[in-house]
């Protein structure tokens, strides 16, 4: 990787850091542990599964808006606290600026995914007194995930680079819930006829499509994910991260500053 | 500073005590109100609009359904409820949310199967349940088994209980006494041993307290219907050799040429009314019997689901 996308990648890092959202782990880890400990006693028989459930669950979601609230505010903040122009005074270009802002919130979020990792499977660990084979499949639902982060930073990313914080989280939460309904878009558009159908189809296809990158109910029951749907979802996922990335550099490289 | 630390003081005692008066209020209210409480609420209860509004995130939400599915049942047992208007919608929202957890099926059809006070009284809703889980679960014997279960107890659809077994016995890994289970059933439905069988069955293929708890108390039951049933026949035998009835039960065994006098499973000898009558000791230990209980005897629910 380039120095400079490196040197702005690790001080995005430092930053997240700084602003204290690795905190929401101490609240992951409360709620993991609760449930662990609670589930068993007022429900039948769903105490592993109610730790991958929730666990996954918690991670996805503590996630996911940790990526929008912090993606959001990359640009518009370094814009409002005027130091962008002195990193930009400086030999980076625009477009280093925004891949290294991407990596560094993905960076962040691989970390405490990382962390919470460690906390589902020392839940699971409790409530099982064992690890069995098919617990392995819960590394494959956390890099989905992953996955999942990335095309959320890349978007949270692309509103910020051209619109204020609040307007940016509106986008992206949007696009987020609009993304988990795009299996129903997909079925809409096929039921449709005509310039309809076109234009649904379309959008279905514009939309971050999230239900691929959901396994975690199908893991909970250790149903095995197919070789195949790994290595299209990882494709998928660095192909749209990347459109929207693209995104986002075009508008940035264009957007006037002054 | 001082200062400072004085405002920090007063807010904190002002927050603890207005916290402590909020609570109080609300629990006040709550004894206002007895029926406010959010028991026979059911929000929203659309499945396909639940599983949707869950962005994905199903299975969770299929968990908690069915958590509050035991906590409704539970506390609707425990209130010795006639009425589970929740439960089967809570069950098939659960179901529905997450058509794999098997848990829910298999529980779900003993919540739902037997009559009150032991259960909901809807078996036509419990075999519904068990048919979509199997739908959803072709190759999971055990859903098969619960279903039989269902027909051959609740129902006394015997046919359909050995047809459902014989299905169940045709799935991958099935457990050998399906086949035996359906040749049974077939022959010898009604029968003690059959039965006897099922319930054993229920008990060995289980690991949950309660569930194998439920298959010992139909045990006990059932032996104490198979000794009364004989001692009664008993009784008709001594009455057709001697013209009379038995006076004791002492008399009775040993007209029936019995070691001793007979005795339920805890040990109690049984009691001989003077109307020649066979009846339990003590009723309430065996809450599942159909023989031997004294005129107007309505059983009392002695143990529950609801887990403390």
């Amino acid at each position: 990787m380039n120095a400079r996308i490196a040197h702005i990648a690790s001080n995005t890092f430092r930053e997240a850091v700084r602003d204290r959202v690795l905190y929401n782990l101490i609240a992951f880890a409360l709620l993991l542990s609760g449930a662990a400990i609670l589930v068993g006693q007022i429900s039948i028989d769903i105490e592993k599964l109610v730790v991958i459930n929730l666990g996954l669950t918690a991670v996805s979601l503590f996630g996911i808006v940790i990526a929008i609230f912090i993606g959001i505010g990359l640009v518009s903040k370094e814009i409002e606290k005027r130091t962008l122009y002195t990193v930009l005074s400086r030999p980076v270009r625009r477009w280093e600026f925004i891949v290294g802002k991407f990596f560094g919130l993905a960076g962040t979020l691989v970390v405490n995914t990382f962390f919470m990792a460690i906390g589902v499977f020392a839940a699971l660990l409790y409530v099982s007194h064992k690890f069995v084979p098919a617990d392995a499949l819960i590394l494959v639902a956390l890099y989905f995930i992953v996955l999942e982060f990335l095309i959320i930073c890349a978007l949270a990313l692309l509103f910020s680079s051209f619109s204020s914080p609040l307007l940016s989280a509106v986008f992206a939460f949007s696009l987020f819930v609009i993304g988990s309904f795009a299996e129903d878009l997909r079925g809409f558009a096929a039921m449709a006829h005509g310039f309809t159908r076109w234009v649904a189809t379309g959008a279905a296809y514009l939309v971050p499509n999230f239900s691929a990158f959901n396994v975690i109910s199908s893991i909970a029951h250790e149903q095995p994910v197919a070789a195949q749907l790994i290595l299209n979802n990882t494709l998928y996922a660095l192909f749209y991260a990347a459109l929207a990335l693209s995104g986002a550099v075009l508008i940035f490289e264009h957007r006037n500053l002054k | 500073m001082r200062r400072s630390y004085t405002v920090s003081l007063v807010a904190s005692a002002c927050a603890v005590f207005s916290l402590a008066a909020s609570a109080l209020l609300l629990h006040r209210n709550d004894r206002l109100r007895p029926n406010s409480t959010l028991d026979e609420v059911l929000y929203v209860s659309s499945p396909k609009v639940l599983k949707r509004a869950s962005l994905g995130y199903d299975g969770l939400l299929a968990d908690i359904y069915w958590t509050r599915a035991v906590q409704y049942f539970g506390y609707r047992h425990s209130q010795h409820a006639n009425t589970y208007n929740l439960l089967f919608p809570l069950l098939e929202i659960t179901t529905q949310l997450d058509p794999h957890l098997v848990v829910a099926y298999e529980f779900g059809a003993s919540f739902l199967a037997p009559n009150p006070p032991f259960g909901a009284g809807q078996p036509e809703q419990a075999v519904q349940l068990m048919q979509y889980g199997i739908r959803n679960n072709p190759n999971n014997w055990k859903l098969y088994y619960n279903l039989g279960f269902v027909y051959y107890v609740n129902l006394k659809d015997y046919k359909k209980a050995a047809d459902v077994f014989a299905q169940g016995s045709q799935v991958p890994n099935a457990h050998p006494f399906m086949r035996v289970l359906a040749a049974q059933m077939a022959q010898h439905a009604g029968d003690y041993d059959t039965a006897k069988m099922l319930w054993t069955a229920s008990y060995q293929n289980s690991q949950d307290r309660q569930i194998r708890q439920n298959a010992i108390e139909h045990l006990r039951s059932l032996r104490v219907d198979d000794d009364v049933a004989k001692l009664q026949q008993g009784v008709t035998r001594f009455g057709e050799r001697t013209g009379r009835l038995p006076a004791t039960m002492t008399e009775l065994a040993s007209a029936e040429g019995l070691a001793r006098i007979p005795v339920d499973p805890d040990g109690h000898p049984y009691d001989l009314t003077p109307e020649g009558r066979v009846l339990i000791h003590i009723p309430d230990d065996y809450p599942f019997a159909t023989k031997g209980l004294p005129p107007g005897y309505t059983p009392q629910t002695k143990f529950n689901y609801n887990r403390q």
